[in-house]
């Protein structure tokens, strides 16, 4: 029920955007974020965006658990 | 389409199998000398864990038990038998679809419709005011579930003030509240939560603090594919030995500590916390959200003041309860795979699809 699923911004108008989720495409709501540009990854649920991805957040924790795992520092 | 492929290979990585094995090896390497026992609290958790086969992979001092994670599982039969009951008066019930097949005390949405009713299955909440203004002749009941994840788009659609024919039979419900009330209760001894990566993409990881502090339990919020859930487990295994309790983010790339603070205060503008029931336990302190009095236009309850008689939560011999309280896995309860199946379930996490029933019923042999 919580499934959320990214997507990319295409084209923004007002409070609803175009978001493309690996070739489909749907309209999404931006209400319940601030600063959406086209071009972001966003989290979509039930309809709505609820956030937009970090990439390199996503970048960093892995890094530094292939790190762990790798024995390069300590667990 | 370069960002898109990029964007891509990233989120594959958190299914590298090579990077699994290797956290697997970490974790094995904790080895406390005792049985460990972690939970999660969404169903989406619980699909990971059982279709990627991870619990299999676990050592076996340790175990991850699913818990009330199911928004569809734990509202009461009597908010189903609320919504049935509006469907068979004749007013126009939209839901989401998981919500359509759970069985009520006799009956469930599903046999409403095909007794006649007009019940209608929707993906989102703008979609159920669509139909109410599409059928202005028509009064419009939206069973508006889910968590924290989900009230938000109640809340903002509440204040873009939707026709007059629609209203709201507000069901959504609280996490960290249930989590409260797990520990307090002591029912089963919990090592470590896995905290739910959308719920906290909403609430941030405030919220949780206090259980570690008052409880000595860590948590971890993680993401939804195979990496982030070991990571999860890993985390909660490393602040175990350190002597840590506190909460921590992997799913770094949705979860900011203050969560979405547009999300929250739509919800606080629109929602009073209020006590309620769940499906397979008592009433939980300040776990459900009620509309304030502002909006009662829109409150079905108070609208069309819909009577249910006594309401029976579970079937005889179903275990449910117990699934959702991370009592007993699926296969413990006694119906489960045999009076109880996806055909024919007998019990609520038996037929949504982040059902702990469910789940196992469809991936767990494999």
């Amino acid at each position: 029920m919580c499934l959320a699923i990214p997507g990319k911004v295409l084209k923004i108008e007002r409070q609803a955007a175009t978001v493309d989720f690996g070739g489909v495409r749907r309209e999404v709501r931006l209400d319940l974020l601030r600063d959406v540009r086209e071009g972001d990854y966003v989290l979509v649920h039930v309809g709505y965006a609820i956030q937009t991805l970090d990439e390199e957040a996503a970048r960093e924790i892995l890094k530094s658990w292939e790190e762990v795992a790798r024995g390069e520092v300590g667990a | 389409m370069w960002v898109l492929k990029i964007v891509a290979e990233l989120l594959k990585k958190f299914r590298d199998r090579d990077l699994a094995t290797r956290i697997l090896h970490e974790i094995r390497k904790f080895a406390p000398g005792r049985r460990v026992k972690f939970m999660h609290v969404c169903g989406s958790h619980e699909v990971t864990i059982t279709r990627f086969g991870l619990r299999s992979l676990l050592p076996e001092w340790l175990e991850v038990m699913s818990g009330p994670g199911c928004p569809v599982c734990v509202t009461h039969t009597a908010e189903i038998d609320e919504s049935i009951e509006l469907a068979t008066q004749g007013y126009l019930v939209t839901t989401f679809g998981d919500m359509f097949w759970v069985p009520g005390t006799q009956s469930s949405l599903a046999r409403a419709k095909t007794d006649g009713a007009d019940v209608r299955i929707v993906y989102s909440i703008e979609d159920a005011i669509e139909v109410a203004r599409r059928n202005p002749s028509r009064e419009v009941v939206h069973v508006a579930i889910g968590f924290e994840t989900t009230a938000p788009t109640t809340a903002s659609e509440l204040l873009r003030k939707p026709p007059k024919n629609f209203s709201l039979l507000v069901c959504h419900r609280l996490i960290p509240p249930a989590m409260q009330f797990l520990l307090e209760s002591g029912e089963v001894a919990l090592d470590g939560f896995i905290c739910p990566g959308h719920v906290s993409t909403i609430i941030g990881s405030k919220p949780y603090e206090p259980l570690s502090e008052r409880y000595k339990v860590p948590q971890v919020i993680a993401g939804f594919e195979p990496i982030d859930v070991l990571l999860g487990i890993l985390m909660l295994l490393k602040q175990l030995r350190e002597g840590r309790r506190e909460v921590e983010i992997e799913y770094t790339r949705s979860v900011r500590p203050r969560g979405n603070v547009v999300a929250q205060e739509k919800m606080r503008e629109v929602f009073e916390v209020v006590d309620k029931r769940w499906r397979g336990f008592p009433v939980i302190p300040k776990s459900a959200f009620e509309l304030k009095r502002e909006f009662v236009d829109y409150d079905a309850r108070k609208k069309f003041g819909v009577l249910v008689k006594e309401s029976v939560d579970f079937a005889e011999g179903c275990r449910c309860g117990e699934v959702l309280r991370g009592v007993i896995h699926p296969s413990e309860c006694p119906l489960f795979g045999k009076a109880c199946t996806q055909e024919h379930p007998m019990g609520p996490c038996a037929v949504t699809s982040e059902g702990a029933c469910n789940v196992a019923m469809k991936f767990g042999k494999f």
